[in-house]
């Protein structure tokens, strides 16, 4: 398939120089009757600068706690994170991150809300004004900047949500089932158009779904994780052309992958 | 917004839509007929309960010989400026509250006691301190209101989703900034609440003051009518009363729609 060789610009996986990594990282929480639980088990994981990366499992897998790891909003029981080989803990600057909810300010308007971020950072006012509105163009929302959110539908209070989380020029951003409130339509849409940004952007995405065929449909790779102890079962390479449209969902190279997947799941009786 | 879904049929009229509009004064003159019917088919004397005329003749009286603004106007004074000291000190001491639960469980039975306890009852204790002027019924009006604002400042400030804590976090915002960007916002629905409350607890703190003890005000001309058996000159006062507190409720209202237009009752004009 030339064609499709041609459509996939980025480095093969191995060349890519990781942005994050992730070794040998525990987390076990103290549970309500005193016993340790353990969310997840030690997991190594490396995450290419300008990766798209989906993680996909059933609930209780640990892939959201995984996230928050990485984001910094939980500690870590054991093992290391680095970004860019230097050790991290805390949220980080450089981070994005879209929360399964939009979590948007009800008294700021849409672009305020954009702004956010620059704000907290104390970024320079009229440069962050500039990239918020060429954002929400992006996710297309121009036309909504000054209206607020009770004004939008769901499908685009999440889009305000991307943009929030890419004006500040984050080099990775994280996303905890950002469509899952969603309705299907919404989300093929939504699927698409976050494909675009991430080709637009640059970004390293890392993407937490629970729905195969999305993390199939998003992914350059794909981690396949299973709970009780949450752990990483498999690391797919997707090899489908980076050009996608919807459409792909039904071709049989496609299906592979789901049945893949779908394998791990049957398997320790889960679906 | 809602009523424009309607497709089919004529628009409805005002009055179909609104039947209130005509039942309010409908409803009024049905009160004032019924008592001035009472008074007069049960020869009711006059210093028991006035006909209507008999009151609306002593609010005009009143009215044009400039007592009840000179006495309104140092009631409100004592009301409003005891509601500001309450709101400001309210503010303060509930957001100290507020940033720890350490203080706030220490704290937490003396306020309960405070707060159960009828504040109006130290009345006579504040004119003893005070004296009979202004600043005795300022502390009255400042006392009573000070607890309903204390209260919800507290839970409003409490009451904000976990989530735009998080998302402040992710973002490394200071201590000040989640405050002042966050919480703050939060809590004003609920803050606007508790000051709805307190601006009415305030004229009732300004007039048992002045019943206690004092040279004006309106609570003082009720005593004054009392002792002179003018019962309709009570009632007189009584209606201005009653135009000084729907006054400041609509000037709440105004402000509340206009300061925490986002929620729900201040969108739909409900409340």
């Amino acid at each position: 398939m030339p064609a499709a060789v041609k459509l996939m610009p980025r480095p093969a996986e191995a060349a890519r120089t990781p942005i994050i990594q992730l070794q040998e990282i525990e987390k076990v929480y103290a549970a309500r009757d005193g016993n340790p639980v353990q969310a997840l088990a030690p997991v190594s994981l490396e995450i290419g600068t300008g990766e798209f990366l989906t993680i996909v499992g059933p609930s209780g897998c640990g892939k959201s706690t995984m996230l928050r790891l990485v984001a910094g909003l939980i500690p870590r029981t054991r093992g290391r994170l680095l970004m860019r080989r230097q050790e991290i803990s805390g949220p980080q600057r450089d981070m994005g991150i879209v929360f399964q909810t939009p979590v948007l300010f009800p008294w700021r308007t849409v672009l305020d809300n954009v702004l956010l971020p620059a704000e907290v950072l104390r970024l320079p006012p009229a440069k962050s004004r500039a990239r918020a509105l060429e954002l929400l163009e992006i996710v297309g929302l121009s036309d909504f900047a000054a209206k607020y959110p009770f004004e939008l539908s769901g499908g685009m209070q999440q889009r305000v949500a991307i943009a929030r989380s890419l004006v500040h020029e984050p080099s990775v951003v994280l996303m905890d089932e950002p469509f899952g409130a969603l309705d299907a339509m919404t989300r093929d849409t939504m699927n698409l158009e976050i494909m675009r940004i991430w080709r637009e952007a640059g970004t390293t995405i890392l993407f937490v779904t629970h729905s195969i065929p999305e993390a199939v449909f998003l992914g350059e790779r794909v981690v396949v994780m299973t709970p009780r102890p949450g752990r990483i079962a498999e690391v797919i390479d997707v090899e489908l052309p980076a050009q996608r449209d919807i459409d792909i969902v039904n071709t049989d190279r496609f299906g592979v992958y789901v049945r893949q997947i779908r394998a791990h799941f049957n398997a320790k009786g889960l679906d | 917004m809602d009523s424009s879904d309607y497709s089919t049929g004529p628009a409805p009229g005002l009055l179909r839509r609104r039947p209130e509009i005509v039942l309010i004064p409908l409803l009024f003159v049905l009160i004032i007929g019924s008592w001035h019917g009472v008074v007069k088919g049960l020869a009711i004397p006059d210093y028991v309960i006035p006909a209507p005329g008999q009151v609306a003749t002593a609010f005009w009286s009143g009215v044009t010989s400039g007592s009840y603004l000179a006495h309104a106007a140092y009631t409100l004074s004592e009301a409003l400026l005891g509601f500001f000291i309450a709101a400001f000190l309210g503010t303060l001491f509930g957001t100290l509250i507020a940033q720890s639960r350490i203080i706030e469980r220490t704290l937490y039975p003396y306020l309960i006691v405070i707060q159960t306890t009828p504040k109006i009852a130290i009345a006579p204790l504040l004119i003893i301190w005070f004296g009979f002027g202004i600043t005795s019924k300022i502390f009255i009006a400042a006392t009573v209101a000070f607890f309903p604002i204390l209260v919800n400042v507290i839970a409003g400030l409490r009451s904000i989703d976990a989530e735009k804590i998080e998302l402040m976090r992710s973002l490394k915002a200071t201590k000040w900034q989640t405050f002042r960007m966050a919480r703050l916002p939060s809590a004003l629905p609920t803050i606007f609440a508790g000051l709805k409350v307190a601006i009415v607890f305030s004229i009732l703190g300004a007039i048992v003051g002045e019943f206690v003890g004092s040279k004006v005000g309106l609570g003082n001309l009720i005593l004054q009518a009392n002792v002179n058996l003018d019962t309709a000159g009570i009632f007189g006062v009584l209606v201005c009363l009653a135009i000084m507190g729907i006054t400041l409720h609509l000037v709440m209202e105004w402000l509340q729609r206009r300061l925490v237009f986002w929620t729900a009752s201040a969108r739909s004009g409900d409340y």
